[in-house]
């Protein structure tokens, strides 16, 4: 199924496309409003992005750094090539604690792993302690942006939800009594909870720390409660000092949500005495796109959303119509190195406005890479064939001179002559579903042109009227 | 200075008013310019479609239609957009990168190349301003949404300088109207809800007249404009400055 047909039954409902698209404009101007107030925003994004690609050209060297000193503080370093290796390397580590009550917090990477499912097969309780995230979990939904996983629902939705999950009054919605829900039952689960999962934002190579940025304090609820803390990470996570990070926590939340900063952004350095750290380093595709020149920098993604909310298309499609675990922009061109055959239409849902390039925080050439797989999924055959055909048959009409005036000439008159109800069939034309043709004219610019006396071709000197 | 002028395919062919002020407003402003009779198109919806190699046949066209030239220009900034970017793959001959570096979009050369921030005249109407993706992100000819809270850029200073002219506030100043070439039909459904967002932001705050330099995008608001039978006129840029430059 492709991009446009899930985005038009999200589309089915106009009022919920406008508050859908309104909300995440607020977020958007949000932003704006906290980035206009950083005068060196920009040069903040530059620094950023040469941090990164840095960071990339020398990936092994880093991580290895990072193993040996998080290895000195006593922490265990794993690593997943793949996401059964990162969900099994967790549940043997549950296993071996003999446990079964974890809490996790935001992690996007278990999501894309689906760790959740495989450790639920495996009898263990998994609990997602971010309100958001808790709240898909009772839903059974995967989430529909990376920084708010629950935006796509109205908080009449949330308290249908947890009227069912949590037993609150039928028909509350008042966003204060829903949240004291939520935490009367996450403080049960927190406490209860033996092992922690986290996920990563960032890992310092020169100290081997971790660092996550939350706005709940989940994160670390979770882990000094847990015996043991799991912290999850992909192998582009890390960044190569401690004085690299004030740039990120910078640029993070106010591409986020236009914070100066989120709430809590917590270091994890060494586990406390009697209890143990794990880190899972893991790959699961990602070397494979560090592969690929033209799609290297999306590997800069510090999964911000920014992209998302400033997306036009994200905004009035909703995170669920990409059909993987990180939509809008990015996930575009994430996901077709994921699997190219069933990610295939998500690079061309997008108008290539270039709003994408110009938030991100480490500046991706986000519509450019879009426009490059465009490419690589024509060369590869992935694009509809009534769409390659007419392409090729444009190209050589596109071509000729002679072919052009003629087939222009054509479609003019029969655009004239034939009935509105036949050439606006919806059926038959996608463009007239919502909009008039434009009305056809009897001579086109070149017709017009010929018959104009011929100026000799000349160099010419401008002359500004005053 | 030899000056071409490019009247993309879609414009040729359904909007040749748009072509003729053109080529009339840059005779008003002292340049006489030429249209080759030969060109045909900048191969972008074939490029935008995946299939860049379906399109090479046409960029070299391009190329040596407009090669003899000093500057190519054309209504659309995001014909001139794709030659400047995306004509980098072809070989990069002496002819590719001169044809690359001459293309401009009309207002981008007004202001530009001829140093035109000005014009004489009236346009007594509330014109609401739709800046192209392409010309805007892509050409840099106004400021973007996304880096500064100054409003500022060619088409805004050309505008504002009519007499009598009053320029809309709009909400989103500069949000995509979701045309998108091919977009427009492989994504009819998200494309034609952006279209429609676009213009009631226009209609909300006012607009009378709605404009700009891109006449892809308006082909498209025009369209939703008229199936919704709104009291909204579609112009080239092109069209209001020619008609008020005497």
């Amino acid at each position: 199924m492709s991009h446009a047909i899930r985005a038009d039954k999200f589309l089915l409902d106009a009022d919920r496309t406008t508050w859908h698209d309104e909300t995440l404009w607020f977020v958007r101007e949000k932003r704006d409003r906290a980035v206009y107030a950083v005068p060196e925003f920009q040069e903040l994004r530059e620094l950023a992005s040469g941090i990164k690609n840095h960071t990339l050209s020398r990936l092994d060297l880093y991580l290895r750094e990072f193993e040996s000193a998080a290895q000195a503080n006593g922490v265990y370093v794993h690593w997943a090539a793949d996401a059964a290796e990162h969900n099994a390397i967790i549940l043997d580590i549950i296993q071996k604690e003999g446990a079964t009550r974890i809490v996790k917090s935001k992690s996007m990477l278990t999501e894309e792993c689906h760790l959740n499912p495989f450790l639920i097969k495996h009898g263990i309780e998994v609990v997602d302690t971010d309100l958001g995230e808790r709240i898909i979990q009772f839903r059974d939904e995967p989430p529909s942006h990376i920084v708010l996983p629950a935006i796509h629902l109205k908080k009449e939705d949330v308290g249908d939800t947890f009227h069912t999950h949590l037993g609150t009054d039928k028909g509350e919605s008042d966003p204060q009594r829903l949240t004291e829900a939520a935490r009367q039952h996450l403080r049960a689960k927190f406490i209860a909870g033996e092992v922690a999962i986290s996920g990563v934002n960032f890992a310092i190579a020169e100290t081997g720390a971790v660092v996550v940025c939350t706005n709940e304090g989940n994160a670390d609820l979770g882990v000094n409660l847990a015996r043991v803390h799991i912290a999850a990470m992909g192998i582009e996570k890390i960044i190569p000092r401690l004085s690299d990070l004030g740039v990120f926590t910078r640029l993070l939340a106010r591409s986020a949500t236009g914070q100066p900063v989120t709430t809590y952004t917590s270091h994890f350095t060494k586990p406390a005495p009697g209890k143990a750290m794990h880190i899972v380093i893991v790959d699961n595709g990602r070397t494979q796109q560090l592969g690929r020149p033209d799609f290297r920098a999306s590997l800069k993604c510090i999964r911000c959303g920014a992209c998302m909310n400033t997306c036009p298309v994200y905004r009035r499609s909703g995170g669920h119509s990409y059909d993987f675990t990180v939509p809008g922009p990015i996930g575009a061109i994430l996901s077709p190195n994921i699997d190219m055959k069933k990610h295939a239409s998500l690079p061309f849902a997008s108008t290539l406005c270039g709003s994408c390039t110009d938030v991100c925080p480490v500046k991706i050439d986000i519509h450019t890479q879009l426009y490059k797989w465009r490419q690589v999924l024509g060369e590869a055959n992935e694009i509809p064939a009534s769409k390659k055909w007419s392409m090729k048959f444009m190209g050589r009409v596109l071509a000729s001179t002679r072919v052009y005036g003629l087939g222009g000439q054509f479609a003019r008159k029969a655009l004239r002559l034939l009935p509105h109800g036949l050439t606006h069939a919806p059926s038959m034309n996608a463009w007239a579903v919502a909009r008039e043709l434009p009305e056809a004219p009897k001579q086109s610019f070149r017709e017009w042109y010929a018959k104009q006396p011929q100026p000799a071709v000349q160099p010419t000197q401008p002359q500004i009227p005053a | 200075m030899k000056v071409a002028l490019f009247v993309p395919c879609y414009i040729d062919q359904f909007y040749p008013q748009v072509g003729i002020a053109t080529l009339q407003l840059l005779e008003k402003l002292g340049v006489q310019a030429h249209f080759p009779a030969q060109q045909t198109c900048c191969g972008q919806p074939l490029a935008n479609s995946g299939c860049e190699r379906d399109a090479l046949p046409i960029y070299k066209h391009f190329v040596q239609t407009f090669s003899d030239y000093d500057y190519v220009v054309a209504p659309s900034g995001s014909c001139v957009y794709h030659v400047r970017k995306h004509f980098d793959k072809l070989e990069q001959t002496a002819d590719v990168q001169h044809v690359r570096g001459a293309a401009y979009d009309l207002i981008d050369f007004i202001s530009t190349v001829l140093k035109v921030e000005t014009l004489p005249g009236a346009f007594p109407h509330k014109v609401g301003l739709h800046l192209s993706c392409h010309g805007q992100r892509g050409l840099h000819q106004a400021n973007e949404s996304e880096m500064t809270p100054v409003r500022d850029g060619q088409l805004h200073r050309l505008m504002a300088s009519l007499d009598g002219i009053e320029l809309t506030q709009l909400n989103r100043n500069d949000e995509c109207c979701g045309f998108g070439g091919t977009f427009c039909v492989s994504e009819a459904g998200i494309s034609a809800r952006m279209g429609q967002d676009r213009v009631a932001d226009h209609v909300l705050n006012g607009t009378q007249v709605l404009t700009g330099s891109d006449m892809s995008c308006l082909m498209h608001l025009e369209g939703i404009v008229r199936r919704a039978q709104l009291p909204i006129r579609v112009m080239h840029a092109a069209e209001i400055l020619n008609g008020v430059v005497t």
